[in-house]
């Protein structure tokens, strides 16, 4: 499909576009011959303006802009088509013609910020490295230049940060450095790609807005590639849609949400969690299986006994390099303060009921993801108890809890489905795992036949099952997951972000699968998240958390709507939203 | 980066012939490695049962002539045909090798993983033995261990495993070190798997690739130093036929231009550490399952 994305500005019909881009096809040699990731696409960019490329995994985004900056690696290959960026021919432009555009004229920043930095130098040093190298800055005034570029990328404290390795740095902190690097040479073209995922919504829009606000200053051109469409709307003048290679839409922002005109785009709107719909909602128009039931109402609120009671629980961890023997030696004695321990969950309690589904939703370094492995047992509470249907679990030492009677009870869905299945076991092994471990001695066929019967469950054709992990997608890797943990019926399984690596119609999908699976099994859910929208769906209660303590717990449709505490009102508006 | 090969489907796994076959069509050099390695195998095999002659015999009245129609490698100083002898020795040859690297990659992988994935005292204990013998000079401290332990071939192979354990040792532990907090690791864990079953059955199996470079390599290394110790008059005893010795013995008539003497088990020798490096590489794209797409 061809779609020209003519809709440039007033201005840009006076002067040639920056970037051009016509009947662009890349193609990659593999084993199986020749895979074409990017087919015919056309693309024109004005400067100044800010260009968003939405797609899923596998649509080309990437390769997109990576053959702009002709960055492809040696697989891949321009089959056809110009690429025209400034008046320069970059398809068959010279190594060393690129080399002097690139960093200069076109710049890039990437999705993992701290793998972008070295880690072993101070992160001034590395501004003033690019500063130099780009004749920017002598080294006499290098310094002063680079804290004026770190004060440029909003940090506070920039003489301070100046002398900060990377570790010693938040991930927003190091994007910023980043973006600093990449705009250091002020050049006309900035390509972020998925510059914002794995960052916190807080620190997502503060990113986002800066790099708006550098790019209107300084009237550059920007394409920022994304698989989110609430941001690519939110910070881009116009989008672009891209599915298998192909662009199947291209408009400004409001038209594209206002009236998406491919199939493709409607369906990727459908699955994009946002307020006032239901988890039957983001799945495509027409799937919902007739068997599938009608959206459970929440669970009528049960009584007798909770199924889990944590009582002011408490994670401590010492602190790195305070107390140590040399400080010691030399009668440096650290203060008090430097000297205690730091709390990652710092005393809280909380009750999950039968049948109930608790979201747990916070920002990365909350004590989310601790609390959730206190309760998982593969880690051990400093203090407080973890009371599993009346037994306090948290008293027997995570080591040994392995082969206690209550491990087929609660069960983990794990945040990143390729991490977790053993590269080297097929799809019905990592399945099989817990029944051979802890079931019920099931052996051969009765075997493979409960590993058939769980595949069903979450929808796993049975022809996947003799695949290795590599061979799956996101979505069936995930489902091995989900089938692995429900194995052993368990009456807790703590979902710890099960949909954060997946596409967002893949999340929709699964879930779908697994509200259906916890009414159809009658488990608890704990579900950790840092998706309010993604939560509110799923959960009937949330709890909200902020370093190690719990600063809001309620029910999830009223703290989404009247939120009482501060930090809950700023989660909530720093998720992006499609401008309606 | 998003690989375009994600969008077409999987094939189902292919049998491992047509893996190997294409693993040798994608790298002609390893597909040379294996027919050598196949012809080394097939040597040490059936070799004393098919040689022209008797490796032992002597025939004062043939001795010392090059290279002939026949005696194709020549015959040495006490007329014994050094073609028959070269095949002969590589039995022997392979025995030590194969014995010493099985021997030190059960024990010093294990010890590896252990280490790495417990850490520790295990960690300790096994880190200070291995500091103990690197900071020996390796070939001096196999020479000690044969001579200390008496001239047999089972103490060749003691020797040569002990002089390669730091090498297991510390593959084995960054890899299992690496893969200790895994999600994978942590997911056994919750399906009641104990730690030890955890180390054995999902930690090794994903270290056998990179296991596998290690063990062509010092199959080369081990065939060498056994070679070695030979030459220099411990170890295997003439008149067995073995390559060190060989090269050995025909040191000395090298001068009085009877090169054959040395030359062929010399090249031989080449051949097999040769075979054994280039092994390496096929060996690990062979045994990764991510190979196979």
């Amino acid at each position: 499909m061809n779609i020209r994305t003519d809709i440039a500005h007033g201005a840009n019909h006076m002067q040639p576009p920056l970037l051009d881009v016509q009947d662009l096809t890349v193609e990659f040699a593999t084993r199986r011959g020749a895979v074409r990731a990017v087919e015919k696409v056309n693309l024109t960019l004005g400067r100044g303006e800010t260009l968003g490329i939405v797609g899923e995994s596998g649509s080309g985004k990437s390769v997109t802009s990576y053959t702009v900056m002709r960055i492809l690696d040696r697989a891949g290959r321009i089959a056809e088509g110009t690429i025209t960026f400034g008046g320069v021919d970059v398809g068959n432009a010279s190594e060393s013609t690129v080399r002097a555009l690139r960093g200069r004229e076109m710049s890039m920043i990437f999705q993992n910020p701290r793998a972008a930095l070295n880690p072993i130098r101070k992160v001034g040093k590395q501004i003033e490295d690019v500063l130099i190298e780009h004749v920017q800055a002598q080294p006499s005034d290098a310094r002063e230049k680079a804290i004026e570029v770190l004060k440029a990328v909003r940090i506070a404290r920039p003489e301070e940060r100046y002398h900060a390795y990377p570790f010693e740095l938040s991930g927003g902190m190091c994007q910023r450095i980043v973006i600093a690097l990449a705009l250091a040479c002020r050049p006309q073209l900035l390509i972020a790609d998925e510059p914002t995922t794995g960052l916190d919504v807080t620190t997502q829009k503060a990113v986002m807005d800066l790099v708006v606000e550098l790019a209107r200053e300084r009237n550059m051109a920007t394409i920022l590639i994304t698989h989110d469409l609430g941001l690519a709307a939110a910070y881009c003048d116009r989008v672009m849609v891209m599915e298998k290679g192909k662009v199947v839409e291209s408009a400004t922002a409001e038209a594209i949400f206002r009236a998406p005109q491919h199939v493709y785009t409607r369906k990727l709107m459908r699955a994009t969690p946002r307020p006032g719909i239901g988890l039957r909602d983001l799945l495509p128009e027409g799937t919902v299986p007739e068997a599938a039931p009608p959206m459970p109402a929440a669970m009528p609120a049960k009584t007798g006994e909770p199924l889990l009671v944590v009582e002011n629980l408490v994670k401590e961890y010492p602190r790195q390099g305070s107390g140590g023997g040399f400080a010691k030696l030399f009668g440096r004695s650290a203060d008090a303060e430097a000297d205690a321990p730091f709390r990652a969950v710092d005393g809280i309690s909380f009750e999950v009921a039968r049948g109930e589904s608790l979201g747990l939703v916070g920002e990365s370094g909350c004590g989310k993801s601790t609390t959730s492995m206190m309760v998982m047992r593969l880690a051990d509470p400093t203090s407080g108890r973890i009371l599993f249907d009346g037994e306090d679990i948290g008293a027997m030492p995570a080591r040994r809890f392995a082969r206690s009677s209550f491990r087929p009870r609660i069960q983990l869905v794990f945040q990143d489905p390729t991490d977790s299945l053993n590269p080297r076991f097929t799809a019905a092994r990592a399945i099989a795992d817990p029944l051979m471990r802890m079931g019920t001695g099931l052996g051969g066929g009765a075997l493979r036949a409960r590993v058939e019967e769980l595949a069903g469950l979450v929808g796993l054709p049975t022809q996947f099952l003799d695949r290795f992990p590599h061979q799956l997608s996101g979505g069936q890797k995930a489902r091995v997951g989900i089938a692995r943990a429900i194995a052993l019926d368990p009456d807790l399984v703590v979902l710890d972000e099960p949909t954060a690596a997946l596409d967002v119609s893949v999340q929709a999908v699964v879930l779908n699968l697994l509200q259906d699976l916890k009414v159809r099994l009658g488990m608890s859910y704990i579900f950790v998240s840092h998706d309010l929208e993604v939560v509110r769906m799923l959960c009937d209660r949330v709890i909200v958390m902020r370093a190690g303590r719990i600063v809001e717990e309620g029910r999830t449709a009223e703290v989404m709507a009247a939120p009482k505490a501060d930090y809950t009102r700023e989660l909530l508006s720093s998720i992006p939203h499609p401008p309606l | 980066m998003s690989l375009a090969t994600a969008t077409d489907a999987p094939p189902a796994r292919d049998n491992l012939f047509s893996h190997a076959r294409h693993i040798m069509a994608e790298n002609p050099v390893t597909g040379i490695a294996f027919g050598l390695f196949a012809l080394l195998v097939v040597a040490a095999l059936i070799g004393p049962y098919v040689v022209p002659y008797d490796p032992l015999a002597s025939d004062t009245a043939a001795a010392l002539q090059p290279p002939s129609a026949t005696h194709w490698f020549g015959t040495d100083q006490l007329g014994r045909d050094i073609f028959s002898r070269v095949v002969v020795a590589s039995r022997l040859d392979m025995t030590i090798a194969v014995a010493s690297v099985a021997l030190v990659f059960v024990v010093g992988g294990f010890a590896g993983l252990a280490a790495g994935y417990f850490g520790g005292w295990t960690d300790q204990i096994v880190g200070r033995v291995s500091d103990t013998i690197m900071a020996f000079p390796l070939f001096v401290l196999a020479m000690g261990i044969v001579a200390a332990m008496g001239n047999t071939v089972t103490n060749i192979i003691i020797a040569t495993a002990i002089i390669n354990f730091p090498l297991y040792v510390r593959v084995a532990r960054a890899e299992a070190n690496i893969r200790r907090e895994a999600g994978f690791v942590q997911a056994a864990r919750l399906t009641g798997n104990s730690e030890l079953r955890i180390l054995l059955g999902q930690i090794a199996p994903n270290i056998l690739p990179i296991m596998m470079v290690q063990v062509s390599l010092t199959m080369g290394y081990a065939i060498l130093n056994a070679a070695g110790l030979s030459f220099i008059g411990l170890g295997v005893r003439p008149p067995t036929p073995e390559w060190g010795i060989m090269v050995a013995e025909g040191a000395s008539f090298i001068i009085s231009g009877e090169w054959w003497i040395a030359f062929f088990p010399g090249v031989t020798l080449m051949l097999a550490v040769f075979c054994f490096n280039l092994l390496g590489d096929g060996l690990r794209d062979l045994v990764d399952p991510q190979r196979r797409t």
